[in-house]
C-alpha cells in the first residue's frame, strides 16, 4: 500500500513516521520546506518525546516525482489546502484523501480533486524541533470514516485506519465521522476563538470569560443539530475537563495570534458561520470573532 | 440666577487643562483646580497654566490636592476619566456646597457616581475637543471641537436649563466652543453608540481607526461587524425611546474617510480604548459599552454583540494581572 502525507509538519510528521514503521506501506510526502524533506531523505523521519523511533520515509518538495497513491492523508494548514490539493491532485488520480486538518470546509476542497474522501478528526499533538525531528507533545485517538459529500468507501476507511492503528496511531473507522469533527470543532470555536482575542490561557478564559465561551460553543451546536450530527461530547463538559488538565495551555490560534501568523480561523469559527448561514442557522457570534481574528492579522500590515 | 464667579475644574489632564486655561483666563473668573500630586499643585500655583495651538493664553490659578484650600466655587467641572471619577469626588465630599457640578467624562452613568456623593445639582456633558499636555503647565489645543452640555437625564430639573445655558455662555466666551441641549441623550447616544463600537472593536483587534472600518464588501469585512454592532445600540436606543441626532454608521464612514488606509495625521485614529490596552491600562469599557449592555438589559432588548465585546475587553484586562509571566 502507498500512501502520500500531505504537509509534512507536526501532525503529518506524526502520521508518516508511525505508517513508516510498517513493512507492507511504502510513505511518500509532500512538503515544500526543503531543509525538512532533505533530512527526512538523509537521516529519516525522527520522532522524540512520547514516541522514539526514527523512520524511513521518501519525502519531496516536488510533487511531480510522487508515483501514485493509494492513500493521501492531508495534514497541512486549511489556509494552504487548495495549493496543496492542485499540486498533489495527480497522485490520486484512483485515491482517497483523508483529511486530519483542523477545523470544518477541507473536504469539500479535497473533493474537487480526487475521487474519494475521507472525513478525519485528530487528537495528537507535536510540534517540529528541527529539519527531519518531530516532538511527539502528546498521544491522542484519531477518528475517521466516509466524507458524505464524495465518500471513499468504507472499506477504504477500514483499510487506512487498520494500518495506522498497526503503525501505532490508534484510530477509529466510522460511518459517520461528522459527530467526531463537530464535537472538536465546537470546542476549538469556543476555545481558540476567545482566546486569540482575549490573549488568555485556556483555563483562564473558561474562568473569566466563560459566558462568552459558552454562547460561541451554543451556536456550533445549533449548527450540528440542523445537519443532523449528534455530538459526542458535551461542548461544557470539554471546556471544563481542558481547564483541568490544560490551565495555562496557549491554543494553537493564540500562538498564531502571538507570533503573528495567519491563523486558521476560517476554517474554525469562520467555517462554522458559513455552513450555518447555509443551512438557516445564524452564527453572529462566531462571525464576529471570524472578522475580528481577520482585523487582528490586519493589523500586522500597519506599521507601528 | 447665582452668577459664576469661582470655578474649581477637578483634575487636570489634556481636557482639565484646556478648561482651566481658557476659563481661568478670564479677568472675572478665579480658577482652582484640584489634583492628585502635591508638585502639580505646586507647579500650577507658581507658573500658572500656558495654552498653546488653537489658543494662545495663560491663566494664574489656584490649584491643591486639597479642596478646603479651595474656598467655595459656583461650578465645579469633572474633567478626569471615568477610572478616576470616583476617587475624585469622593475626595471633595462635603465641599463646594453651593455648586453645581459639570461631568464630561467618555460613556455613561458617572453622574450617579456624584449623587452617591453629595446633592450638587448635576450638569452632563460631552467633549469631542482635544489636546495634549506639554508639561503640569502647559497645554497644545489641538481639536477645536465642541463640548455639548445639557440636563442629567435622571434629573432634567436641576440646576435648570438656564443655568445651564450660563455655562454655555461662560465656555464661549473663554475661547472653547460649547453647545447646550435641552435634551442631550440624542447627542450623548449617538456618540455613545460610535465610540462603543470603534473603541472595543479597536482594542480587540489592536486595529486604529482606518478605513477597514467601513468596509463591508466581503464577508469577513470587519465592517460588516462594526455595522452590526452599531445597529444593534441603535435598537437599544429606541428601546429607551431615545431618537439619535447621528447615525453612528454614517459618523464611522465619515471619520475613517478623513485618513489614508493607515489613519492620517489629521485624524485621531488611535482611538483611547486602543491606547490603554496597549499601555495595559485599564479602558473606560465599563463606562462605554458596559453602560450599553446596561441600558439594553434595563429595557429588556438583547445585545450579544455590546456584551461580547464588553467581555473580551475585561478579558484581556485580566490577562495583564494573572496570566503568569504576563506582568
Amino acid at each position: 500500500m502507498k500512501v502520500c502525507i500531505i504537509g509534512c509538519g507536526a501532525i503529518g510528521s506524526l502520521f508518516a513516521a508511525h505508517l513508516g514503521k510498517l513493512d507492507d506501506v511504502e510513505v511518500w510526502a509532500y512538503d515544500p520546506y526543503q531543509a525538512h524533506v532533505d533530512a527526512i531523505n538523509e537521516n529519516g523521519l525522527r520522532l522524540t518525546g512520547e514516541s522514539d523511533f526514527v523512520a524511513k520515509i521518501n519525502a519531496r518538495s516536488d510533487a511531480d516525482k510522487i508515483p501514485p497513491c493509494e492513500f493521501g492523508i492531508i495534514a497541512s494548514k486549511t489556509l494552504h489546502t487548495r495549493a496543496a490539493m492542485e499540486a498533489v491532485a495527480h497522485i490520486f488520480e484512483d485515491g482517497a484523501v483523508c483529511s486530519v486538518q483542523n477545523g470544518v470546509g477541507s473536504e469539500e476542497v479535497i473533493a474537487e480533486f480526487v475521487p474519494r474522501v475521507i472525513m478525519g478528526t485528530t487528537f495528537p499533538a507535536g510540534h517540529i524541533s528541527g529539519p527531519g525531528v518531530c516532538n511527539h507533545d502528546t498521544k491522542g485517538l484519531t477518528n475517521i470514516g466516509p466524507f458524505v459529500g464524495k465518500p471513499a468507501s468504507q472499506e477504504e476507511s477500514d483499510r487506512l485506519a487498520e494500518a495506522l492503528t498497526r503503525g501505532g496511531m490508534e484510530t477509529n473507522s466510522v460511518a459517520d465521522p461528522r459527530g467526531p469533527m463537530w464535537t472538536k470543532v465546537i470546542f476549538n470555536c469556543a476555545s481558540n476563538g476567545v482566546a486569540a482575542l482575549t490573549r488568555l490561557p485556556h483555563g483562564i478564559a473558561a474562568e473569566q470569560v466563560r459566558p462568552l465561551m459558552s454562547a460561541v460553543a451554543q451556536e456550533g451546536v445549533a449548527v450540528a443539530q440542523a445537519l443532523g450530527v449528534t455530538l459526542e461530547k458535551d461542548p461544557e463538559e470539554m471546556i471544563d475537563y481542558g481547564r483541568e488538565v490544560a490551565y495555562l495551555h496557549k491554543p494553537s490560534m493564540l500562538q498564531d495570534v502571538e507570533a503573528k501568523r495567519t491563523t486558521e480561523i476560517d476554517s474554525i469559527n469562520g467555517g462554522v458561520a458559513t455552513i450555518g448561514e447555509r443551512v438557516g442557522v445564524p452564527c453572529p457570534l462566531n462571525r464576529a470573532i471570524t472578522d475580528m481574528v481577520k482585523g487582528l492579522e490586519f493589523s500586522w500590515t500597519l506599521e507601528a | 440666577m447665582r452668577e459664576i464667579n469661582r470655578v474649581c475644574v477637578v483634575g487636570a489632564g489634556a481636557i482639565g487643562s484646556l478648561l482651566v486655561g481658557h476659563i481661568g483666563a478670564l479677568p472675572d473668573i478665579t480658577m482652582t483646580v484640584l489634583v492628585r500630586r502635591e508638585s502639580h499643585a505646586r507647579d500650577l500655583n507658581e507658573q500658572g497654566l500656558k495654552v498653546t495651538g488653537k489658543s494662545d493664553l495663560a491663566a494664574s490659578v489656584l490649584a491643591s490636592t486639597d479642596p478646603a484650600d479651595l474656598g467655595d466655587v459656583d461650578l465645579v467641572i469633572i474633567a478626569t476619566k471615568t477610572n478616576a471619577v470616583e476617587a475624585s469626588v469622593t475626595k471633595f465630599k462635603g465641599c463646594f456646597p453651593n455648586a453645581t457640578v459639570m461631568m464630561i467624562q467618555n460613556g455613561l452613568g458617572c453622574e450617579r457616581l456624584v449623587r452617591e456623593n453629595g446633592d450638587w445639582p448635576i450638569i452632563s456633558g460631552l467633549t469631542f475637543m482635544s489636546g495634549v499636555r506639554k508639561s503640569d503647565c502647559h497645554v497644545d489645543y489641538e481639536l477645536d471641537t465642541p463640548t455639548w452640555i445639557g440636563p442629567w437625564d435622571a434629573e432634567s430639573d436641576r440646576p435648570g436649563y438656564a443655568y445651564i445655558k450660563q455655562v454655555e455662555a461662560l465656555i464661549n466666551r473663554s475661547g472653547l466652543i460649547c453647545e447646550a441641549h435641552e435634551d442631550l441623550r440624542p447627542v450623548q447616544w449617538s456618540k455613545l453608540i460610535f465610540n462603543s463600537a470603534v473603541n472595543a472593536i479597536g482594542a480587540v483587534t489592536d486595529t486604529p481607526h482606518v478605513p477597514c472600518y467601513a468596509d463591508t464588501k466581503n464577508i469577513s469585512d470587519l465592517g460588516n461587524l462594526v455595522h452590526d454592532m452599531m445597529a444593534e445600540g441603535v435598537a437599544i436606543a429606541r428601546a429607551r425611546g431615545i431618537e439619535l441626532s447621528s447615525d453612528p454608521w454614517e459618523m464611522n464612514c465619515k471619520a475613517v474617510s478623513q485618513g489614508g488606509s493607515h489613519g492620517s495625521e489629521e485624524y485621531a485614529h488611535i482611538t483611547s480604548m486602543l491606547d490603554d490596552v496597549r499601555h495595559k491600562s485599564y479602558t473606560e469599557v465599563d463606562w462605554i459599552t458596559g453602560s450599553i449592555v446596561r441600558a439594553a438589559h434595563e429595557a429588556g432588548v438583547p445585545a450579544p454583540y455590546h456584551e461580547t465585546l464588553y467581555r473580551l475587553v475585561k478579558g484581556i484586562e485580566k490577562g495583564w494581572s494573572i496570566v503568569p509571566g504576563e506582568h
